[in-house]
């Protein structure tokens, strides 16, 4: 009976991404109306941010050394070793530094959010907050995706931060490189607009992880089994939507502003 | 105190048509229970009630007021005069006791946090759980989540109480402690309540009138007794299998 059939994949595609639209179009039509959860927007600035100090910092330090310990031996065939610390600077404030910040915060932030919010609405916490009259999707979905959205480029100067550092580390074992030479080469090569624009791409990065992750755990029917999923997929699609939000951006930004 | 009618409720999801013109009415300041097998439409029906679903077809009223029509701040004045018991307890896992309880009066209430304190000591007292205000809900027992979970929806001293199957996975003895409290509570408090649960001894316990749902359908209703003198092919092996198996 057609009655019983099964929607077919692309039916479904598609009301998943009609399901996921509404969702992203609500966020931006609610989160600067009442209620405002400031003091649970500040708890998860705090859970985003300062938790996730450690892992991103480690993150960027490894950057760090890695890309000049591969970079120092091509550089010196072409007698361009002085250029080292432009180039460690130029690649992780443009390019790896946000997109791997991203992704590793994709990682920890995705899961736990989808697997969070997924948890609440199979124990029905969500609905309890809907009967209480209160509005979860502020509660739960506009302090986190904020909260992703202020904390990703804090976290990613951090990132490039140390990322720098850990590249100067390499220098000083390397070549004995002097700190005062190493960091104005790197700082000199920098514009302000590369590190607001490349660093301000990450507030949309946290959107994207923030709204992706939010709308698969908000939507979880079924079991403990449908919660793990809606994890795994936040960090699949996070990381996903972030490579392509990335190659975009970086279009946009080179019509707007150019090579330079 | 008000009555509650739901009054032939349709609902569908999918092609899955789970209500078919369900009708309960409970009086004021009663317990009614509705009754049926896992599956029936239990929970979807008493959702209705607090407006987590909206009927396809069929009235719902508290008292005077059409409740299936509200949406936004009116629907939440009606929300925050009934207090509802999830079946899993639904404490909030990041917090603990007291700040479960403490939650809804910081938004709903003027309470200073000394009073939000006594208010949830009395209630935590009330349900015989004092000794828990700073337990986290995963060191409860099931019977302790549910009592905790009865606490924190009367912090806003509601006048209508809704129970998604308030006793279920729980042991005979923490099955009587839940439903005697809630006895206790339509005697001291004179509260509405509606409770839906296939357990018999929770029904024996606090039922003033029951409703048997099935298919869709309310196919008896009355006292326990009446209900259990149908003869509805749906009701008859129900009352048989409980009455075999001792629960």
């Amino acid at each position: 009976m057609p009655s019983d059939a099964r929607p077919s994949v692309l039916t479904r595609a598609f009301a998943e991404i009609g399901l996921c639209s509404e969702f992203i179009v609500t966020f931006f039509l609610r989160f600067w109306r009442r209620p405002f959860e400031g003091r649970e927007l500040l708890r998860q600035m705090d859970d985003v941010g300062s938790k996730s100090f450690l892992l991103t910092g480690v993150t960027g330090f490894a950057i760090g050394i890695v890309l000049a310990m591969q970079s120092r031996g091509t550089l010196m065939r072409f007698g361009a070793e002085a250029v080292l610390p432009s180039m460690l600077a130029l690649s992780v404030v443009k390019e790896i530094g946000p997109v791997i910040t991203s992704l590793v915060l994709a990682g920890r932030l995705g899961a736990g959010m989808g697997a969070e919010i997924g948890s609440m609405r199979v124990t029905e916490q969500i609905e309890a907050l809907e009967v209480a009259a209160l509005k979860p999707y502020h509660y739960l979905v506009v302090t986190r995706v904020l909260a992703c959205f202020f904390m990703f480029p804090i976290l990613t100067l951090w990132t490039d931060a140390i990322a720098l550092v850990g590249g100067y580390l390499e220098s000083i074992l390397a070549s004995g490189m002097d700190y005062r030479i190493y960091f104005s080469t790197a700082f000199e090569s920098l514009r302000f607009s590369d590190v607001l624009i490349d660093t301000g791409k990450t507030s949309i990065f946290g959107l994207i992880v923030g709204l992706v992750s939010c709308y698969l755990g908000y939507s979880v029917r079924g079991g403990t089994r449908e919660v793990g999923r809606a994890a795994m997929k936040a960090v699949v699609m996070s990381s996903l939507l972030i490579l392509i939000a990335d190659v975009i951006i970086v279009r946009i930004s080179l019509v707007l502003f150019g090579s330079l | 105190m008000e009555s509650i009618e739901l009054r032939r409720i349709h609902k569908s999801f999918g092609a899955l048509h789970v209500l078919r013109g369900a009708s309960v009415r409970v009086e004021a300041g009663t317990s009614g229970v509705v009754m049926g097998g896992s599956g029936s439409g239990k929970s979807v029906l008493i959702k209705h009630i607090v407006g987590l679903l909206k009927p396809d077809e069929g009235e719902v009223f508290i008292g005077d007021t059409r409740v299936d029509t509200l949406d936004g701040d009116d629907l939440d004045r009606v929300r925050l005069s009934i207090g509802y018991l999830f079946q899993s307890g639904a404490l909030f896992d990041s917090m603990d006791v007291a700040e479960n309880m403490a939650f809804f009066m910081e938004r709903h209430t003027d309470l200073t946090p000394a009073e939000q304190r006594d208010r949830t000591e009395e209630l935590l007292s009330w349900v015989d759980l004092a000794d828990k205000l700073h337990a986290q809900p995963a060191e409860l027992s099931g019977g302790q989540r549910k009592r905790i979970a009865l606490a924190r929806a009367l912090v806003l001293e509601p006048s209508i109480m809704l129970y998604d199957e308030p006793t279920t996975g729980l042991d005979p003895i923490s099955v009587r402690s839940v439903s005697e409290l809630i006895v206790r509570l339509r005697e001291e408090r004179g509260l509405t309540s509606v409770a839906i649960t296939h357990d018999l001894l929770c029904a024996e316990i606090i039922a003033d009138s029951v409703h048997f749902l099935s298919e869709g359908c309310i196919v008896a209703s009355g006292t326990l007794d009446d209900v259990k003198r149908s003869d509805h092919p749906a009701v008859v092996p129900f009352f048989e299998s409980t009455d075999t198996t001792g629960s």
